[in-house]
């Protein structure tokens, strides 16, 4: 009887989920700090942000939208949407102008991808925060 | 902001160990379990990141 108490008083709300995922776009890790899951939102948080510092660090490029060829469209618009989707993170260093050419050479290279990786991971961590918000996972 | 050189070793160490920590926190139900995940894919991740190391070196002869 005190269990079935316990697992209803854990088990998550059915709520609004649009407040959720932008939190979590914005911030990473935000969802869950919201859905007081504040350990996992910590881990996550952490994650993206030394990605996205290390990305910077290694003076990865950002991603401009280009159109041309499928590829071409592909890569850029992608890239720039993986960039996009590392939230605050991304609007903050465009707008102190943050504006690193792209570059020869395997470290600018990996800059660049850890730069798009975060954004990625921060999606993942986006669809977890909408399945805790909809009530379809604890 | 400091620049920052790493090895092609060190950033895909790096890049799998972050992967490795979102992958699990996101996948599974149970904190043992996620924690389990997490270090499991990590292992993936350096064996695929030897493995394919070592293709590429035999294949360059």
């Amino acid at each position: 009887m005190a269990t079935d108490v316990k697992a209803q008083a854990a088990a998550p709300p059915a709520r609004g989920w649009y407040g959720v995922v932008l939190l979590a776009w914005l911030v990473p890790g935000g969802g869950h700090f919201l859905l007081k899951r504040p350990g996992r939102g910590a881990l996550l948080l952490a994650s993206v942000a030394i990605m996205f510092l290390l990305g910077l660090m290694m003076r990865g490029a950002m991603f401009q939208p280009q159109t041309g060829d499928v590829l071409t469209t592909i890569i850029y618009c992608g890239g720039f949407l993986g960039d996009l989707a590392a939230g605050l993170f991304y609007l903050l260093t465009v707008w102190l102008g943050y504006a690193q050419p792209d570059m020869a050479g395997h470290v600018h290279d990996y800059g660049t991808k850890f730069l798009v990786a975060a954004g990625l991971l921060n999606v993942l961590a986006m669809v977890d925060a909408y399945e805790i918000a909809k009530g379809e996972k604890e | 902001m400091p620049k920052m050189n790493l090895s092609h070793f060190e950033a895909a160490i790096l890049f799998a160990l972050f992967s490795s920590v979102v992958l699990g926190v996101i996948t599974k139900r149970t904190d043992s379990e996620r924690l389990r995940y997490g270090v499991r894919c990590f292992a993936y991740f350096v064996v695929a990141l030897i493995g394919l190391g070592w293709l590429m070196k035999l294949g360059h002869g």
